[in-house]
């Protein structure tokens, strides 16, 4: 700590930290741009100017710019001092020289950082009198709009996008007065965390483009804190709405889990709320094969009668909520409840969830991946599953540069010295899986083999940190040498694995590996990345059946009928034989939030809120229950499905499942369940009021008002809805004053109307949010001795050279159910494809964009990729024109001369 | 993915001489602007598909290398004419008179600054001093320095340059 | 002067142009690296230049010595590369003395890095070359080749087991290359921004490695320190400087040209002995003594002696040493214009005072140059100019001394500025 006098008064500030960083800790007001909490100073825009006095006798002082000036004890300054105040003034009127003061059809209006700090600054009036400089916008692809003019040379972007997503196509071009920043040319912008440029720049020259298409003024959108649905990583969101649509999604501050970005999946893929495949009314299936609308109690009263008669099964989904999923399980006993997922994958989250509460190693928390000094990375491609999880590790390799520079004198917030001083050091990191990865740039070593054989160089690494742990035969020597090496220096190593390359194996070694590591002493960390949104909260709350037994129950008349919540049975098992066994079902009951293939087979198919229309938990890949709120209103018949499920069951007599609210739900669920007893102290429930007694308000208190809202009709004050199941109101009224971190349903500060203003939430800056921890881990077993470990996970697989096999691959845009339904990520998605390594593809007589007809999975377009682990056919999973599920048996393919390409490939940017 | 043949849009020379630039420093990207100049030098200028060339070469983004191409003056991303015509127009020039002589050049030649002769002869620039500030005012015509230059002799010292 | 006291040019004329490895070694060329490499340690040889007080000729005036003494030696350092780079980028308008060393004496530049780099324990150097300067890179790639041929680089020198090799960057052209944390980006092959300071070059420049950047000029003051001694070089120097200088003169003199001449050399001397006078017609107004990047001196000042300490408290600075005549023909404003425009187009664009600052002081000066000037914009030229002028406002030195010419003229020539917005048109055009 450093005393610090400030205008007068005297801070305690960290040393060695910047000055502006430490200033706005103080939650003081300082202007700033080109500075970033997550990627520290450069000193460019030169907007945080303060004064220092050299002592106390010093009356002058010097101007310095706060952000690269090291707090030290006894330091003097002012923020205040009229130079400085002047200076900064000057600043903005020459950043303002050339911006077009378009402010009212810009984007960015109203919650536009430079329109804060021209506001904060007092530059008022416009003294140039030249011309302004113009530019030509880039096509930049369907996800972000260009708006050159608008740039004020603060090199955000550039810096974000390129030194920390790793990007490669967008530049900074030119110099002197005439800076362009965009592509070399038009073009889509690879790079899958280019979304967060709408929120690193501080103006509006990187716009998010949907949100655009349909603009609505800011200030006017509704929202409230949300969990992304679109992958087991759990970023906290900001969803937000106006007139009964999803407008766009922002990142939600949390400081574990995402920290200040989102991937594109997560802040693009939110746009399937607003899909013209939503299911958006109850429907009976006739005898025709026609639905025939029903209103809410009519489908109600269907439901309880189903119930009612015979035997009943419920097949959950690791997309739904943990209420809804409970709500379901409750209804239909334990003994007919499956999670949803077929046998092999709710096996591998079994495993998962085994291997945490063994409690080896500790569970890492994404952001908590940027500080690990080395990294294993077995089987995952996560820049596909998890992609939140990519970019965090991608900071991890800057560790290395910052001893570096630590050891330099360097200080670690200046980005540009320690850059340059590391040049391409990197800490070690390695990766094992059969496809290239996008972040195989950061690897000095990777490992291209089967699933099989990363889980043998996993074992084989375990073993030589620790004999005690199993060898494994043929593993590739040289990688494990090198892995066990590097982990072996660390004090932070960290593993990452998950479930999604489909081997069990590859868990068992991840964990190995970590345990081994534990065992030396290490803070070993386990990533492991589930495959959906709730996947862990499904597995911990269980189900006796698998899905295969479920099928196999309605298949031999072993049971009547069955609920199907949020769950597209195509996706997960071979589609057909779903089909034939729910065709022998009496009644097929699908709640879903899309017209999916499954819901096509339903006798009665339920029109169920999206994750953006109702209140619910995820337990995210590390086991952290995280609450998401209803951001609006569900129109017409839609309604959260444990609502659906809940008044069916008071309508069939079920006094035992009087729900209320969502709170009623997560109580009985708690109560049921004692790993799940947590998920009650997720959030508050819906009584909290904050401290005035009041609730809190989804709209901001700049919003237009209730009479403005429908003026274009008529100036009226439409009743605000009551809002019975959460302590939002649908309001403007009453105070979000961040009492409660969980609760923040959107960032502002008086002079703070960009996403800026975080800080005036945060304890410190980038530290944890003011009002408590967002979500719980319901893990966080005791630690195991090594001891006891080593002799956990015995059996490594054995080598098995069968020919060509199929390896299950995913991609961040298509793979994922949901987004895939959100237009601007249908126009990203490559579309099915099979992927092979050329010398196997030859063999096969199969050309590089051509078909290939697969066994059971149709046609799909062949990609040769020479970084493809040889004898594995990789088949990209979840493309809504692709195959779900791996074929069973061998890989089998041949060419198909009649295959036609989706489109052309060129609109479509791999990265 | 398979990668489209780049390398061959470069001579054998050029790459040879690209490689030797590469042997002597830490890194190959560090060989960019060296490696430019030297397609420069053989090309005039540096087109879009050299430029795809060389950044395939070195092993860096088309969009680094553009990034690094716009920043320096003498890096020609557009075609110019046989001889690059460079005329100073820095303090020292300008007190000897380098706005009228620039005048004259323009007239000489009928063109602009920043244009080409219609027969692809001469392209026109300025350029910052050139370090010969007691001879003003210079001018410099492909590698050649002009000093004191003589507005009078202007027929002489282009008609040297074919 | 003899040319014995003239060691960085006396010798071109001595031998009556380019002097070649032949004619240099006739002139003890190559003396002062064998005695530095063969009988002297690396630290003897920094106490030596640091002794003999010789400042950084790249304008800055900075000790070397002092400089090289900040590399990591011994202990210190981690045994791996270090780097000694010439900064001869030479892009100040108005100078020309780098340009006639290389072209004319390159083997002096050549020796100046051997014992440089043998001070510091560097390995490779580079010369950082202008990219128009063609014809001083044959004569240095030509002096180079000898020197290798000859032994004085590459592996054990002189038999001394110190291995040195260098190589010649030609730069794509932009003046900023010339700042010393942005040449050695340009020298890594990348967009010449400055850096931020720490890390200074001295402990991470080039590629992360220790890194000395020095002048051309600097390197060539060397030699000699080696050959004879700190004594005979601080008695070259009039006056609290040490050693010789280059001055130039460019404007309208009689003789326009290049002096090497003791350090301290008073300024109308210079103009009037060595560059002849003004010429006929002509009345001297002002000058840029060192460049032009340094303030306005007026007659008032003619008759300081050029050395750092001097000039700097005369409110300029030496800069290069090569000043500049504004003649009474010239407008003040328009060469401001002329001296902005050309900061304004060289500017890196990194910074918002220099990127956003310049090209509006640029815009004033040529409203009120071409007769649109308003009321006002005085206060607004002064208002840029005393932000855009701090040392600390702006993120490298290029803005500060941008605008150093204008702070001045706007003191030495306000009312130049007047007329013009009073009358709305230019003095100097009627
Ligand atoms: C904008 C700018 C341009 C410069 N240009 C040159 C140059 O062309 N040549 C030079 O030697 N120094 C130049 N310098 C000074 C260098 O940064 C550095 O101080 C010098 O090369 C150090 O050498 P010295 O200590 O031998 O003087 C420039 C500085 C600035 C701020
Ligand atoms: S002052 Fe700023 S913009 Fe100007 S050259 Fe230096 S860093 Fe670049
Ligand atoms: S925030 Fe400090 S200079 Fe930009």
């Amino acid at each position: 700590m450093a005393r610090v006098n400030i205008d007068g008064k005297d801070y305690e500030l960290t040393a060695g930290q910047n000055l502006l960083q430490a200033v706005l800790s103080e939650h003081l007001d300082l202007p700033y741009f080109c500075w970033h909490p997550a990627m520290g100073s450069v000193g460019s825009c030169r907007l945080c100017a303060v004064i220092q006095f050299a002592d106390a006798d010093d009356e002058r002082g010097r101007l310095q710019m706060a952000c690269m000036v090291n707090v030290q004890d006894g330091m003097r300054i002012s923020i205040d001092a009229d130079f400085a105040a002047d200076f900064r003034k000057q600043v903005i009127e020459w950043l303002m020289e050339n911006h077009p003061h378009d402010c009212p059809v810009c984007e960015e209006g109203g919650e536009c950082h430079l329109q804060d700090m021209t506001v904060m600054t007092g530059h008022t009036s416009r003294r140039y009198g030249g011309p302004k400089r113009t530019f030509r916008n880039q096509y930049l692809g369907p996800f972000i709009g260009h708006e050159m003019n608008r740039c004020i040379t603060c090199y955000r972007c550039v810096r974000y996008y390129q030194d920390y997503a790793g990007g490669r196509d967008l530049q900074a071009f030119g110099s002197r007065s005439r800076m362009f920043f965009g592509r070399e040319s038009d073009g889509v912008l690879e790079n899958e965390f280019a979304g967060n440029l709408v929120e690193v720049c501080p103006t509006g020259v990187f716009t998010d483009k949907p949100f655009s298409e349909t603009y609505t003024r800011k200030w006017d959108l509704q929202s409230a804190p949300s969990v992304c649905p679109g992958c087991a990583v759990g970023c906290n969101t900001l969803p937000g709405e106006r007139y009964g649509s999803l407008k766009r999604v922002h990142n939600r501050y949390h400081p574990d889990v995402n920290g200040y970005f989102l991937c594109d999946r997560g802040r693009f893929g939110g746009h399937f709320v607003n899909s013209p495949a939503r299911l958006r009314q109850a429907g009976a299936k006739a005898g025709d094969g026609v639905f025939e609308g029903l209103d809410a109690a009519a489908a109600t009263e269907r439901v309880a009668a189903v119930l009612g008669r015979g035997r009943v099964l419920g097949i959950g989904s690791p997309r739904a909520s943990l209420e809804s999923n409970f709500a379901l399980k409750a209804l239909v006993g334990d003994e007919n409840f499956s999670t949803g997922v077929a046998a092999g994958e709710a096996a591998l989250d079994q495993l998962m969830l085994s291997i945490y509460q063994a409690g080896g190693a500790r569970i890492a928390t994404t952001v908590e991946a940027e500080s690990a000094d080395a990294v294993l990375v077995l089987g995952e491609d996560v820049a596909n599953t998890a992609p939140r999880m990519a970019l965090a590790l991608r900071q991890s390799v800057n560790n290395k540069p910052l001893d570096m520079a630590a050891d330099a004198g360097i200080p670690l917030w200046q980005d540009a010295g320690v850059r340059g001083h590391a040049q391409h050091a990197k800490s070690p990191f390695f990766i094992a899986t059969p496809a290239p990865t996008r972040i195989d740039d950061l690897a000095a070593g990777t490992l291209r083999a089967a699933p099989q054989d990363v889980a043998a160089a996993g074992f084989a690494i375990a073993h030589g940190i620790d004999g005690r742990f199993a060898q494994a035969e043929g593993a590739d020597a040289g990688f494990v040498a090198q892995a066990v090496a590097a982990l072996s220096e660390a004090e932070r190593p960290l593993i990452v694995s998950g479930t999604a390359c489909g081997s069990a194996a590859v868990l068992q070694a991840a964990a190995n590996v970590a345990w081994a590591l534990q065992g030396q002493g290490k803070d070993a960390g386990l990533l492991l990345a589930g495959r959906e949104a709730n996947s862990l909260g499904a597995a911990m709350l269980g189900g006796e059946l698998t899905l295969e037994d479920a099928l196999k129950r309605l298949a031999e008349g072993a049971a009547d009928s069955v609920v199907i919540l949020e769950n597209d049975l195509h996706r997960r098992l071979d589609g057909e034989a779903a089909d034939r066994a729910l065709a022998n079902a009496a009644d097929v009951v699908v709640l879903d939030v899309l017209e999916t293939a499954t819901a096509e087979t339903a006798t009665l198919a339920l029109p169920a809120a999206s994750y953006a229309e109702s209140t619910g938990t995820f337990v995210n890949h590390e086991g952290r229950a995280q609450r998401f709120y209803q951001v609006f209103e569900p129109q017409q018949d839609v309604a959260p499905a444990w609502r659906w499920l809940a008044n069916a069951a008071i309508t069939a007599g079920r006094n035992d499942l009087r729900w209320q609210h969502v709170d009623d739900v997560a109580r009985a669920c708690a109560d049921g369940n004692p790993h799940l007893e947590g998920v009650v102290r997720t959030a508050p429930d819906a009584a909290h009021r904050n401290g005035a007694g009041q609730r809190i308000p989804r709209m901001t208190h700049r919003a237009s008002g209730r009479t403005a809202m429908d003026a274009h009709i008529s100036v009226h004050e439409p009743k605000p809805t009551v809002d019975e199941q959460t302590p939002f109101s649908y309001s403007m009224e009453g105070q979000n004053g961040g009492e409660v971190a969980a609760l923040i349903p959107y960032v502002w500060s008086p002079g703070w109307n960009s996403n800026q203003s975080v800080f005036k939430f945060q304890q410190e800056v980038a530290g944890p949010l003011q009002g408590g921890d967002v979500g719980v881990r319901l893990i966080e077993p005791e630690p195991s001795p090594a001891e006891a470990l080593a002799t956990k996970y015995r059996e490594p697989p054995t080598f098995d050279s069968a020919g060509l096999q199929w390896v299950p691959l995913h991609h961040v845009f298509g793979s994922d159910e949901l987004s895939a339904h959100s237009p601007p990520i249908v126009e990203r998605s490559t579309g099915a494809e099979v992927v092979l390594h050329p010398d196997d593809a030859d063999a096969l007589g199969l050309v590089d964009g051509q078909g290939a007809r697969i066994a059971g999975a149709g046609s799909m377009a062949v990609r040769l990729e020479p970084d493809m682990a040889k004898g594995c056919a990789g088949i990209v999973l979840g493309m809504l024109d692709g195959a779900q599920v791996l074929p069973a048996g061998g890989a089998e393919l041949s060419p198909d001369p009649d295959f036609k390409p989706r489109r052309a490939p060129e609109v479509i940017a791999r990265g | 993915m398979s990668e489209p043949a780049l390398i061959p849009v470069l001579s054998d020379e050029e790459v040879r001489e690209i490689e030797a630039e590469c042997a002597h420093l830490p890194d190959r990207k560090s060989a960019a602007i060296d490696a430019m100049m030297i397609v420069q030098r053989h090309r005039g200028w540096v087109s879009d598909e050299s430029l795809s060339a060389i950044a395939h070469l070195l092993g860096m983004s088309v969009e680094n290398l553009d990034s690094i191409a716009t920043f320096y003056n003498l890096i020609f991303r557009k075609p110019v004419g046989r001889h690059v015509v460079m005329v100073c127009d820095s303090v020292s020039c300008y007190v000897m008179g380098a706005d009228s002589l620039l005048k004259r050049i323009e007239a000489h030649l009928g063109i602009g600054l920043g244009q080409t002769t219609a027969d692809g002869r001469f392209t026109l620039l300025p350029i910052v001093c050139l370090g010969a500030c007691d001879k003003a005012p210079t001018m410099m015509i492909g590698d050649e320095l002009i000093e004191n230059v003589d507005a009078e002799q202007l027929d002489g010292i282009f008609g040297r340059f074919e | 002067m003899a040319s014995g006291e003239r060691p960085l040019i006396g010798i071109v004329e001595e031998v009556g142009g380019l002097v070649d490895l032949g004619a240099y070694e006739a002139h003890e060329g190559y003396a002062g690296a064998r005695q530095a490499l063969t009988g002297m340690t690396p630290a003897e040889v920094i106490a030596l230049v640091k002794d003999a007080n010789l400042r950084g000729r790249g304008g800055a005036g900075f000790p070397t010595g002092l400089k090289w003494s900040f590399v990591p030696q011994g202990e210190a350092s981690d045994g791996g590369l270090k780097y000694l780079v010439c900064n001869g980028d030479e892009m100040e308008p108005g100078t020309f003395k780098d340009r006639y060393l290389l072209e004319y004496n390159p083997h002096l530049l050549v020796e100046g890095m051997i014992i440089g780099a043998y001070a510091i324990g560097a390995a490779q150097g580079y010369v950082f070359l202008r990219g128009e300067y063609h014809e001083p890179y044959r004569q240095l790639q030509k002096a180079i080749d000898d020197a290798k041929a000859r032994g004085y680089l590459g592996q054990n020198i002189l038999g001394s087991g110190f291995d040195f090799d260098l190589r010649i960057h030609r730069s794509a052209g932009r003046y900023i290359c010339g700042e010393e944390t942005a040449l050695l980006n340009a020298l890594e092959g990348k967009r010449a921004q400055p850096r931020t300071k720490p890390p200074f070059p001295p402990a991470s420049g080039a590629w992360g490695r220790p890194t000395i950047v020095n002048n051309v000029e600097t390197f060539c003051n060397v030699p000699s320190i080696l050959r004879n001694g700190v004594e005979w070089y601080q008695d070259l120097g009039l006056g609290d400087d040490a050693g010789t200088k280059l001055y130039g003169v460019s404007g309208r003199v009689n003789k326009p040209g290049l002096w090497e001449l003791p350090i301290g050399t008073p300024i109308r001397e210079i103009i009037d002995v060595h560059a002849g006078g003004m010429q006929d017609g002509y009345k001297l107004r002002g000058l840029l003594p060192g460049g032009a990047s340094t303030d306005f001196l007026v007659e008032q000042h003619f008759d300081l002696a050029m050395d750092y300490g001097t000039i700097q408290a005369a409110g300029s600075r030496m800069g290069t040493g090569t000043m500049i005549l504004m003649d009474d023909s010239i407008c003040p404003v328009d060469m401001c214009r002329n001296l902005e425009h050309f900061f304004a187009q060289e500017s890196c664009g990194f910074c918002t005072p220099c990127r956003e600052g310049l090209p509006w002081v640029e815009q004033l000066l040529t409203d009120i140059e071409e007769g649109r000037g308003q009321p006002g914009d005085l206060e607004l030229l002064d208002r840029n100019a005393q932000f855009i002028g701090g040392v600390t406002n702006t993120f490298c030195l290029h803005a500060p001394g941008a605008i150093e010419p204008l702070a001045s003229a706007l003191k030495h020539f306000r009312e130049d500025f007047e007329e013009h917005i009073r009358t709305g048109e230019c003095p100097y055009r009627r």
